[in-house]
């Protein structure tokens, strides 16, 4: 019971810090200090509290588009197991109100840029969602492997008892659906190789393009959304990653959030040692995950 | 009771174009008179409908002496669920019809489209309760011809001369199809009461038959892949509340046809479910990509219904599937999803043709590029239809993504795999589903984005206006049922289980237990859309303690631009080319480049068109080539009335020799 609040505290509490740990490795290699780990938050807190410049071309879409995405993203929360023995709603199939639920958040946040009339914006919008829209099917197919592995149909069995001796019998399988979840994680949160969320050129960006016009406040949401859907991705992976090895709930949790560490360590390592991808490759990476979790979904089958 | 509710409804729509005619001289009363009465027999039969969901099915039959045939009706779990959107709908429809196509203005074509409008609505409601073969024929003729006529209301217009004969060929080819059909049927059963034909074999050689004919003649009517040719054209030559029946219900009739003779059978092959999944699949995979590549904002739509035909399709494969593994869940599933979606898709569907149409009053033109900043003149129209567009992405806490998810949830228990005979694979249907949903996202933030948000990229989108209330209306009851399917799902699925039941045969006792699990998760998908709702509130809250008065304004950062124009936004064919080009290996788009020349360029023009593949390349070539041959042949008579009476006379004799040929003797 603990936990389960437990959970939802460090959900809201410590995401903003995954973006600021990934600065700090990217710092670190490229050889220099970076910036303190709590400097997301501290960004945040000074969004919240400066004014909002609306451009004249938008409606109340582009006023809707953070508030209801932030929003979607924290109802994902309710549905993924995030470091608790169970997530806080469960039920079978609420890995697909997941993955809708996110595509609602950028549903709006597409919009919201398409309202703003700019042609870097839709540039951005449309790259998102042809990127993410192929991203899909490689998460289902893993989702379809995980289920046909451990015989459950909700997330918290998926990604905890399920996967209970499944390392063992289909380790080969998981490994494949695990490493094309990191890579559908790396194209959904806008990191490298698919976005790069440093560059300063408009016409490269995709996440970030799309949320030029946006500030004070409204920014604030959308980053923190960010952070926030960062932390659910990463808690796929982990989840999977760990598996049922830790019997002990508390044990699991402390497990858990290293485990969220180790992730975010990880895109700092990938962004540090990868340059951004041709954005007419990019499709092949998706599609590339998508083959890795089908082949997955042979291992299992055979 | 609420047969008696339903055939009353089929009556008074069928008849309801007569006040139209009768009252010429006083043309505004006639339209209010006409719709009134729709309106009126709609909610009897949406009544009736209700009562049949609640377990009140009934069955009454008449002699038909002229066909040899009995005037059998019979209402059921599965009739029922049919009716409400084929009742529901075109009532709405025609109250948009008042404002849209007055007949105090347009006259004899207001009058013509009002007649067939109630006809084809009388046809259908018939259609749906017909239990015997003949009456089921003479229903879906009249459903046929009434559609016809009703794409043919523009009859000037050249485009529409030629979508509503593409249509009209392709329904007849339909028919003939299902002529076959149920004369196949009535062998098989040894009569043509629907009644009679229970508990077919289907492991038997003519069951082959009947399947294939039924997924090509009741395949056309639904606009499956690749029977889908003559849906886009038709769909965008008709007015635009004429385009949301035949989009929102006439398609489901093929659906409906799947449905109630598949219920003919007790056992299934497992190919039959597999041919349909996978017809599904396709149909849904590409009709979402040629969607993208639409710039007619009513084709686009229509090639949505391709789309969400394909979705249902699915979700019937995988109930067939279940049928014949023996997987109750697979059936529960599969079928609650399937006919969910016939519900949800009409209404979200229906909504976003009656917005389309409702932008098209207001600028005149359906060019997607022409269009932007529609949201600020017509604030109503473009809420309604942002509901819409999310609704039919699949996106929650709308109704779209309650039934995607019962599908969702059909292939994940397939990929469970229960009992020996289990079909793992059609776990795929899952992935495929998740693709089509990030698509017609894709495809619809495209269409939103371009129609109602940025700056008008023509004069004529800048006069754009709101639509009147007769238009709004319809609208609103569309969206407010798109948001109330939306939260509450589970609400429907005890009817789902009952109909699901009496369509597989299988004892309620089985399906419960997975319909009980259906039902949990879908209160949980109830109270996580409440989680969001109150996420929203307390957001909204938050932003306004913020931000508290009115904030500065400025333009559009412009990347440095100095002088933005509207042209500059991005477009609509701009927005959907990356997706466009991943589907460049069914796609052949004919594209006019004049690109700039000389050192100091004047002119430079770019235009593209996007030809559907079936028609324009497949089906039309073959058969203009084939008529040149037939000419060519024909030509040797010339004309002359005496070689073709020879012709016609050789032609009899020759089947009479074949008749006694064949004869045994």
């Amino acid at each position: 019971m603990i936990l389960a609040v437990l959970q939802l505290v460090a959900f809201l509490a410590l995401a903003p810090l995954l973006p600021g740990v990934i600065g700090r490795v990217k710092a670190r290699v490229a050889g220099r200090v970076g910036p303190p780990l709590l400097q997301p938050w501290r960004d945040l807190l000074r969004l919240a509290h400066k004014g909002a410049v609306y451009s004249r071309t938008s409606t109340w879409v582009f006023r809707a588009g953070p508030v209801v995405g932030l929003s979607a993203i924290l109802a994902a929360g309710l549905l993924v197991p995030l470091g608790a023995p169970s997530a806080t709603v469960v039920f079978a199939g609420d890995f697909a109100l997941m993955a809708a639920l996110l595509g609602l958040a950028r549903f709006v946040t597409v919009t919201a840029a398409l309202d703003t009339g700019s042609s870097f914006e839709g540039m951005g919008a449309a790259r998102e969602v042809t990127f993410s829209a192929l991203a899909e099917p490689a998460l289902f197919l893993g989702f379809v492997s995980l289920v046909r592995s451990t015989g459950g149909l909700d997330l918290t069995h998926l990604l905890g008892a399920g996967l209970a001796g499944a390392w063992q019998s289909d380790g080969a399988a998981l490994l494949l659906v695990a490493l094309a979840i990191f890579v559908v994680a790396l194209a959904e949160n806008a990191r490298l190789p698919v976005d790069d969320p440093a560059t300063h050129l408009e016409l490269t960006m995709i996440h970030e393009v799309m949320v030029l016009d946006h500030s004070g406040p409204d920014l604030a949401l959308i980053q923190y959304g960010a952070a926030l859907k960062l932390y659910l991705f990463g808690a796929l992976v982990v989840k999977l990653a760990l598996g049922a090895r830790f019997a002990d709930p508390s044990l699991a949790f402390v497990a858990f959030l290293a485990g969220q560490l180790v992730f975010a360590v990880a895109i700092g390592l990938v962004e540090s040692t990868m340059a951004r991808l041709r954005l007419t490759r990019v499709p092949q990476l998706l599609i590339g995950a998508s083959v890795l979790s089908g082949f997955a979904l042979v291992l299992l089958l055979r | 009771m609420s047969l008696f509710l339903i055939i009353s409804a089929a009556g008074l729509t069928a008849l309801s174009g007569g006040w139209a005619l009768a009252l010429r001289r006083w043309p505004a009363l006639a339209q209010r008179l006409a719709t009134a009465t729709l309106v009126t027999g709609a909610a009897l039969g949406m009544i009736g409908a209700a009562l049949a969901l609640a377990g009140q099915g009934a069955d009454w039959a008449a002699p038909w002496p002229t066909l040899n045939a009995s005037l059998s009706v019979r209402l059921d779990g599965l009739s029922a669920f049919f009716l409400l959107p084929v009742l529901g709908l075109p009532a709405l429809a025609s109250v948009y019809g008042v404002a849209s196509w007055p007949q105090a203005e347009r006259g004899a074509q207001s009058i013509r489209l009002q007649l067939y409008f109630g006809l084809v609505t009388g046809a259908m409601t018939m259609v749906c309760v017909a239990d015997h073969a003949i009456l089921f024929l003479v229903a879906w003729e009249v459903m046929a011809l009434a559609g016809f006529l009703l794409i043919l209301t523009e009859h000037e217009k050249a485009e529409v001369q030629h979508a509503s004969f593409v249509y009209l060929a392709a329904a007849h080819a339909g028919n003939l199809a299902l002529f076959a059909l149920f004369a196949l049927l009535g062998r098989l059963a040894g009569s043509f009461e629907f009644a009679a034909m229970t508990g077919l074999d289907g492991a038997s050689p003519l069951a082959g038959w009947v399947f294939g004919l039924v997924l090509f003649g009741f395949g056309i009517k639904a606009g499956l892949v690749p029977f889908h040719f003559w849906l886009p054209g038709a769909h965008a030559a008709a007015p635009s509340h004429v385009s949301a029946i035949m989009s929102g219900v006439l398609l489901k009739m093929g659906i409906y046809g799947i449905l109630r003779v598949t219920g003919f059978f007790a056992t299934i092959p497992s190919a039959w479910g597999g041919l349909l999944l996978a017809t599904g699949v396709v149909s849904a995979v590409l009709g979402v990509a040629f969607a993208l590549a639409q710039h007619d904002v009513k084709r686009l739509l229509a090639y949505h219904s391709v789309e969400n035909v394909g979705i249902i399709a699915m979700g019937v494969g995988l109930a067939l599937l279940g049928r014949s593994t023996g997987t109750p869940a697979l059936v529960v599933l599969g079928f609650a999803g399937a006919v969910l979606h016939v519900v949800n898709h009409a209404i979200f569907k229906g909504l976003l043709f009656l917005g389309a149409g409702a932008v098209h009053h207001a600028t005149g033109t359906r060019e997607l590029d022409h269009l932007g900043g529609l949201g600020r003149a017509m604030p109503l129209t473009a809420a309604f239809f942002l509901i819409g567009a999310a609704a039919i992405s699949g996106l929650p806490p709308l109704n779209g993504f309650a039934s995607e998810w019962l599908v969702f949830l059909a292939s994940f228990q397939a990929v469970l795999g229960h009992g020996p005979a289990s079909t793992p694979l059609a776990g795929l249907a899952a992935p495929a589903l998740a693709l089509v949903g990030g698509l017609a996202a894709a495809c619809f933030a495209k269409v939103y984005g371009t129609v109602f948000l940025g700056q008008a990229r023509s004069p004529a989108a800048g006069r754009g206006h709101e639509a009147a209330p007769a238009m709004l209306a319809p609208m609103a009851v569309l969206a407010a049922g798109c948001v109330a399917i939306g939260f509450f799902p589970a609400l429907w699925l005890p009817g789902l289980t009952r109909a699901a039941g009496a369509w597989s045969g299988l004892p309620a006792a089985l399906l419960a237990g997975p319909a009980a699990e259906a039902g949990q998760g879908a209160w949980s998908v109830s109270l996580v859309a409440g989680g969001l709702v109150l996420a929203v509130g307390g957001l909204v809250w938050w932003r306004r303690r913020r931000l508290g008065g009115p904030q500065p304004t400025a333009p559009t950062w412009g990347c440095a631009f100095a002088r933005p124009s509207p042209r500059m936004q991005y477009t609509g064919s701009s927005f959907a080319e990356q997706l466009v080009l991943r589907f460049g290996w069914v796609f052949f788009p004919s594209t006019r480049v004049e690109p700039p020349t000389g050192n100091f360029p004047r002119r430079a023009a770019f235009g593209s068109q996007m030809p559907d593949t079936i028609l324009d390349l497949g089906i039309l070539p073959v058969l203009v080539s084939s008529v040149r041959v037939t000419d060519r042949w024909r030509a040797q008579f010339g004309g002359r009335v005496q070689s073709k009476v020879l012709l016609l006379l050789l032609g009899v004799l020759g089947l009479l020799a074949w008749l006694a040929l064949a004869r045994p003797a």
